[in-house]
């Protein structure tokens, strides 16, 4: 590769640099590979400085772009395995089809986006970088992110979302756009917001008011500023999966926010 | 407070959950004694005390409901002026009605709260520690001088291969079996862990510097890695738990080790949870959470609800370490262990970390950390002895811990099939502790378990490690004379050899469980 990275430097124009490398992404086929030796090979080329990867025939492999650091774009195409993007630390990866359960688990910084649905537990304790999911997702999503300093989380799912949505949420912000709803499915599912002391979650559309954990949240129409906050992230899905930003925020927002960052100070007698 | 409003809190407090404090004025546990011909007015009691239980009124006060029995004020007295000794009250005797009984019910009759404790289990259940002896030579079986002869307490934590191939070459034998990452200690101890936020820096500090001298480890806790100890990262485990503080690709990959942490000793089936006070800027960089939030760490790991799921974490783990890092799991000792071990270690874990029910803790309920577990001498046994039945024995590591006091316990736990022991309230005593149980109101006197600076700049990490250094040679010094006098030379010749172990007054059932014969009964 580093001849390649020679070679293109003489090109006069950056942007058929970029569109040169692109072309020159190292392509993996995963066909019938363990994923620890598909892993093994996502390190190796990363360590020798790939930046762009191409997976093809991925069929369930776990743990892609698990701990990987630094500016690597990879594409993944195929079906992923659990605990895509695993301590991730940089890296943007793009599904082309679903991904499984325990997308982006405890994800410092890096991007992920998911063309199709994605599973359970996504963003578990996800601190950093944007998760976005085109379509459905299912249970936990959200639970225990964090946010710190200038690092703060983003999922947005463009779907419907499962229960225990954002629970133990404790910073970051969590989206759920209930695009492409089929009649009668829930945004949400059941116990939302269980245990959240942090961050905040926006949902587009209407809901029970049951569904929410009122012990630990508070359920509100989102005002213009908060609007104004989501945007850019909006803004950002939609450019990610070729949606109509303009369309979407159309829509009435909810605000789901937590009534304490302090849920359980009173449960003890000290 | 005047009685109609008294009466109208009250009401308040049927018609709403809230909770509304109804003071109950009871006795305290305490008599604080100060003698005022010795006194030299100097207060340093006052300051001393991080309960604020003294203040000065032309001479040192007293509040004895405040004081907690942790002797940093008599101690520090110049004059030897202060006596702190239990309050003899007397109350009627009563064999169910117990005076703890009482005075912890009328805490909560008081408060409507859980009741809260810190360090382990001070009801008086058995300790098989005390019903086990160890075997020593006579005559017919030679024992060893360890002031003359070498003995090995070099212990090595980790998956060992099934079997050994090896290559015989003109240059030599060469090993053609790949050895997964262990760890190499100089002496079969470790440190428990306890977290930054739990513990101070310093106390952590002082762990971490004497790990680093003595060649063995220590653990982060759930609480992140503080920056002034990424020098000692190499000597320790660190942990990932359910609220994942502080854990990021970086830090997995500076520990000598990562621990997934399911359970505590003291708190089976209880998280962690230290409140938002607790969380000082400090705590927050490290635990990488925000100033005065909660650091909620549940018990359940959602995404870990099976097996499957455990060995989905282990392998997260294991490939964001390239592999290089054995991968330790903690559970707390509960009635089904043994074929929960068995799960963790066919799950892919290196290393099984037991914490008996006597375990400490920074903060617990009190009734969880006194009624719920099982003893670490069971445990361990039944552990042993499920994965060597299993044939799986040698594909991890035991360490066990929770009630460790001794050399003679770590030698016993040894005979019991631990590989090592970790100590975590032996520590904290060698620290200065003087186990009052008062950790997780984050006053510690003596400022282990607070992260007041007023109070931690007490600890000098470095006296501290000192103690700690002499506290593992001390106890190394007596693991030899204790192999020596056994007639073995190596602690590896201990490991898991029951045989060397007799009881005294356990019943049949309590033996076979333990696998281990009465004293009387011969070889």
């Amino acid at each position: 590769m580093s001849s390649l990275c020679a070679f293109s430097a003489s090109f006069a124009s950056p942007r058929l640099m970029v569109l040169f490398l692109k072309e020159a992404a190292m392509r993996i086929d995963a066909d019938n590979m363990h994923y620890r030796e598909l892993n093994a090979r996502i390190r190796e080329a990363v360590a020798a400085g790939e930046t762009h990867l191409d997976l093809v025939n991925v069929n369930g492999q776990r743990y892609l772009g698990d701990g990987i650091q630094g500016a690597v774009e990879m594409v993944v195409h195929g079906v992923p395995g659990n605990d895509l993007g695993a301590f991730m630390d940089g890296p943007t990866i793009r599904v082309r089809g679903n991904a499984q359960d325990a997308v982006a688990n405890t994800m410092n910084a890096g991007r992920i986006l998911v063309e199709g649905d994605a599973g359970d537990v996504l963003g578990y304790g996800m601190r950093g970088g944007e998760l976005f999911v085109r379509g459905r997702v299912g249970y936990r999503v959200g639970i225990h992110m964090k946010a710190f300093r200038d690092k703060m989380p983003v999922v947005i799912v463009g779907g419907t979302a499962g229960d225990f949505l954002s629970e133990y949420m404790a910073g970051g912000l969590l989206i759920v756009l209930g695009l492409d709803r089929r009649k009668g499915e829930p945004l949400v599912g059941e116990w939302c917001a269980t245990g959240m002391h942090g961050g905040a979650l926006y949902l587009r559309g209407a809901i029970e008011e049951w569904r929410v954990a009122s012990k630990f949240a508070a359920v509100r129409p989102a005002e213009d500023k908060d609007l104004a906050g989501i945007r850019p992230h909006v803004s950002a899905f939609c450019e990610a999966f070729g949606l109509d930003e303009a369309a979407i925020m159309q829509e009435e927002f909810l605000k789901i926010a937590p009534i304490s960052h302090r849920p359980y100070g009173a449960k003890y007698a000290a | 407070m005047t009685a109609t409003r008294e009466g109208a809190d009250t009401r308040r407090a049927t018609a709403s959950t809230r909770t509304v404090r109804a003071p109950l004025y009871r006795p305290s546990d305490f008599r604080w004694v100060h003698d005022v011909e010795r006194c030299a007015r100097c207060k340093r009691c006052v300051q001393q005390c991080g309960f604020n239980a003294i203040r000065w009124e032309d001479g040192p006060v007293a509040d004895p409901a405040k004081c907690v029995g942790c002797h940093r004020c008599e101690v520090f007295c110049p004059q030897e002026a202060i006596t702190i000794s239990p309050n003899p009250q007397y109350f009627r005797p009563h064999p169910l009605w117990t005076e703890s009984h009482r005075k912890n019910l009328w805490v909560q009759a008081e408060t409507g709260g859980v009741l809260l404790t810190g360090m382990g289990n001070d009801l008086p259940y058995p300790i098989l520690w005390d019903h086990l002896l160890l075997d020593a030579c006579q005559v017919t079986n030679p024992s060893i001088d360890p002031l003359r002869e070498p003995m090995e307490l070099r212990t090595f934590l980790g998956r060992r291969p099934d079997q050994v191939e090896v290559t015989i070459t003109e240059e030599g034998v060469r090993l053609a079996t790949e050895i997964a990452p262990g760890l190499e200690l100089e002496t079969p101890i470790l440190f428990a862990a306890m977290s930054y936020g739990s513990i101070s820096l310093n106390a952590q500090k002082a762990i971490a510097l004497a790990a680093e001298e003595c060649g063995i480890y220590w653990n982060t806790g759930e609480g992140g890695l503080h920056e002034d100890l990424k020098p000692y990262a190499h000597r320790a485990f660190v942990q990932c738990a359910s609220g994942r503080f502080g854990v990021t690709a970086d830090y997995l990959n500076s520990g000598a080790a990562i621990e997934i942490k399911i359970g505590q000793g003291a708190k089976p089936g209880i998280g962690g949870h230290l409140p938002g006070e607790k969380v000082s800027p400090q705590v927050s960089e490290t635990r990488m959470i925000p100033v005065g939030s909660d650091a909620l760490s549940p018990a359940p790991q959602h995404d870990i609800y099976s097996i499957e799921d455990l060995r989905q974490l282990i392998y997260a783990l294991k490939e964001a370490s390239n592999y290089e890092k054995p991968v330790s799991v903690k559970i707390a000792a509960v009635h089904n262990v043994a074929a929960i071990a068995s799960g963790i270690v066919r799950a892919g874990a290196d290393i099984l970390y037991i914490d008996g029910f006597r375990g400490g803790t920074g903060a617990a309920p009190t009734t969880i950390r006194d009624h719920l577990g099982i003893p670490i001498e069971i445990a361990l046994a039944v552990v042993d002895q499920q994965l060597r039945e299993e044939g799986i024995r040698n594909q991890a590591s035991i360490i066990a811990a929770g009630g460790i006091r001794s050399s003679a316990d770590a030698a016993k736990a040894i005979a019991l099939g631990a590989d090592a022991v970790a100590v975590g309230t032996g520590a904290l005593l060698a620290l200065g502790c003087t186990l009052c149980q008062r950790c997780y109101t984050g006053r510690c006197s003596w400022g282990i378990t607070t992260q007041d600076p007023v109070l931690t700049r007490r600890l000098d990490p470095y006296l501290g490690s000192r103690r700690l250094i002499n506290l593992i040679r001390a106890w190394s010094a007596e693991l030899e004379e204790i192999l020596g006098a056994m007639g073995v030379n190596a602690v590896e010749s201990l490991r898991g050899s029951r045989e060397r172990l007799r009881a005294v007054g356990l019943d049949r059932t309590t033996l076979d469980i333990l696998g281990v014969k009465p004293a009387g009964v011969g070889a």
